[in-house]
């Protein structure tokens, strides 16, 4: 087991020249601002004095190479900055906004495996019937959905139609939480849908139509048993990193519903952020969604590892 | 929800499993007309929009303001007493405008770069490619979110943002369908005919590598018209008087319990829209790489 876990060190290697564009790039953006970069850092209703000072701490003055050996230097000593609007550190911002978000991922994914694998094995057991042609209908419009709208509709059917969901909100205790989060789980759960279908449909097709599904049948499995020992195993191994993908894509989708039902998460830190022109904190955001993406990416290799024994990343066809 | 990894997954996964289907003409290609008859109809409302709506989008009259849907304003008003039905029918133009020129130029730069990496490969291809996986890092509406902000609100930002963020879903679709197309005969025979890297890139492989790139282009345009119609959700896309789908289901959000149409039409044209996108793309990447159905 651990030896085809070697790969490990060197994915963490590779991995490292991504980290740093990721700050080049976040550095650079500062710099796109129109004016100058302490100001907008400041916010507008920075004197010329704390602006100037700001500006040496910085080192504007000093070459741009060096500006981003500062700014990389400030990054490693978990130093983002200060929020202009609740003059706090961001890093402490950004600790209240965490939980919120993952939790939010966690149950959307959870929702989204619920609702995906009994639609991906309704379709592959006759592909092209009419169920596969219904499952594929269900594709189509997830896909074609904006993920707000999607948000919208939900809380007119189950929070204003039926009052079975809160409106918006988080709520006190955790209890709360997992009540008030489920509508918004439940529609990011949805849009990530069509892609976990799509791939779970076609390989369990492939897993179907192979030889040690054929020999499981001739022994008598059959059904929900046939399904749980030999299919769905096989069939999640490529969508783990199908999902491992896209959660990049999910993390962007839920800052948009954290808008949608008022969750007091990274996605509506970062908007707020943008609407009172507060760098420091949408810098900070940025820089943690980017690099949560990159782990993720490292942990999905681990996991797809560790679910199929016939995967060796240390081995070199993957370079 | 398409995303460009999502859609690129979904790309890689259609390719693989297209089933084989007889060589049929376009026009009994059931898809590809589908999108062809109601992306037409949505190109034909847009460019029609003065000539098609019944009011003036903009024009504000707040005595007439949230009615329900009734035989003068079809789709009732809004907020501010303006006609619904000619709000979406201007938001047409809009919407399918951004979305149609923004897949441009991230579809030029993305291929250019991609091919160029694909075909040259060595230290050249390394760089470009870890320069991709840093874009990727980003996710789509992060990435968007933060440039609009930072180039300043307008359509041209909308433009470079969408542009920043996708053109490395082409580079790495051109890259690796180079990375094929360089080893075939014909590549071989080319330079071996004494002709120019550049000219084979060009007049070989380019064409051959290209439908790819348009199949994905296609699903990149539903994705666009997701970001502008989000951004305008969020109060960061066109400026307020003009009529956009996304500023429109916003502005409907807050008179849910009793105008619930106000948010949900904009949101089923939107669906409307890129079903129509999305078989038509369908049915391109039938036609355009037939070879590809196995």
């Amino acid at each position: 087991m651990l030896h085809r876990l070697r790969f490990i060190p060197g994915r963490l290697v590779q991995s490292i020249p991504v980290a740093i564009g990721v700050t080049i790039i976040v550095f650079f953006m500062a710099r796109l601002l129109p004016g100058n970069p302490a100001l907008a850092l400041l916010g507008q209703h920075a004197t010329k004095a704390s602006v100037a000072a700001l500006s040496k701490q910085l080192g504007l003055d000093q070459p741009l190479w060096q500006q981003y050996l500062i700014f990389l230097g400030r990054l490693f000593q978990g130093n983002l900055g200060t929020s202009i609007t609740y003059q706090m550190p961001v890093t402490q911002e950004l600790a209240q906004a965490i939980p919120v978000t993952l939790s939010l991922l966690g149950l959307a994914l959870l929702l989204s495996l619920v609702i995906s694998i009994p639609l991906a094995a309704l379709a592959a057991f006759r592909p092209g019937g009419a169920r596969d042609l219904g499952v594929r209908g269900f594709t189509l419009l997830g896909q074609g959905m904006p993920q707000f709208w999607l948000g919208i509709m939900l809380i007119l059917l189950l929070a204003v139609g039926v009052r079975a969901f809160p409106v918006g909100g988080y709520g006190e205790t955790a209890g709360d939480h997992f009540y008030y989060l489920f509508l918004p789980a439940l529609t990011l759960g949805i849009t990530m849908c069509p892609t976990i279908i799509r791939s779970l449909r076609s390989s369990m097709i492939n897993v179907l139509e192979s030889e040690y599904v054929g020999t499981a049948k001739s022994k008598g499995s059959y059904g929900a048993a046939l399904f749980r020992g030999h299919v769905l195993r096989n069939a999640a191994i490529p969508t783990v990193s199908v999902i491992g993908v896209n959660l990049g894509f999910l993390v962007g989708g839920s800052l948009v519903i954290e808008k949608v039902f008022a969750l007091p998460g990274l996605g509506s830190m970062m908007i707020n952020a943008i609407f009172t022109r507060d760098f420091p904190t949408i810098q900070g955001v940025t820089l943690f969604v980017a690099f949560f993406v990159v782990v993720v990416g490292i942990l999905t290799d681990v996991v797809y590892t560790i679910l199929d024994p016939r995967v060796d990343l240390s081995s070199k066809e993957r370079a | 929800m398409t995303t460009p990894t999502a859609a690129l997954v979904a790309y890689k996964q259609k390719r693989r499993l297209t089933r084989s289907r007889s060589i049929k003409p376009w026009y009994r290609n059931g898809s590809l007309m589908a999108g062809i008859i109601i992306v037409g109809l949505l190109v034909l409302v847009a460019v029609l929009a003065p000539v098609l709506a019944p009011y003036n989008p903009i024009t504000q009259n707040l005595e007439d303001a949230i009615q329900s849907p009734s035989p003068a304003h079809w789709l009732g008003t809004d907020q501010f007493g303006r006609d619904v039905l000619s709000r979406l029918i201007w938001g047409a133009q809009v919407d399918l405008r951004v979305g149609f020129l923004a897949v441009f130029i991230p579809f030029v730069i993305g291929s250019t770069l991609g091919a160029i990496a694909g075909y040259f490969g060595g230290w050249l291809d390394t760089i470009l490619m870890r320069i991709v996986d840093t874009f990727f890092a980003f996710p789509f509406y992060v990435m968007v979110i933060v440039l609009v902000f930072v180039f300043g609100s307008g359509e041209s930002s909308i433009y470079i943002a969408i542009a920043t963020v996708s053109w490395v879903s082409y580079a790495r679709i051109v890259r690796g369908e180079v990375l094929i197309a360089k080893k075939q005969d014909y590549v071989v025979a080319a330079r071996l005919g004494g002709m120019s890297h550049a000219r084979i890139l060009v007049r070989h492989i380019g064409p051959n590598v290209l439908s790819q790139a348009i199949i994905y282009a296609m699903s990149d345009i539903v994705m666009d018209i997701m970001a502008i119609v989000t951004l305008g959700y969020l109060g960061l896309g066109i400026a307020p008087p003009t009529a956009e789908w996304g500023s429109m289901i916003n502005d409907g959000q807050q008179f849910i319990t009793t105008q619930w149409q106000l948010a949900t039409i904009p949101g089923l044209v939107v669906v409307v829209t890129s079903l129509g996108l999305s078989w038509l793309g369908d049915g391109l990447s039938d036609l355009l790489s037939p070879e590809r159905r196995k």
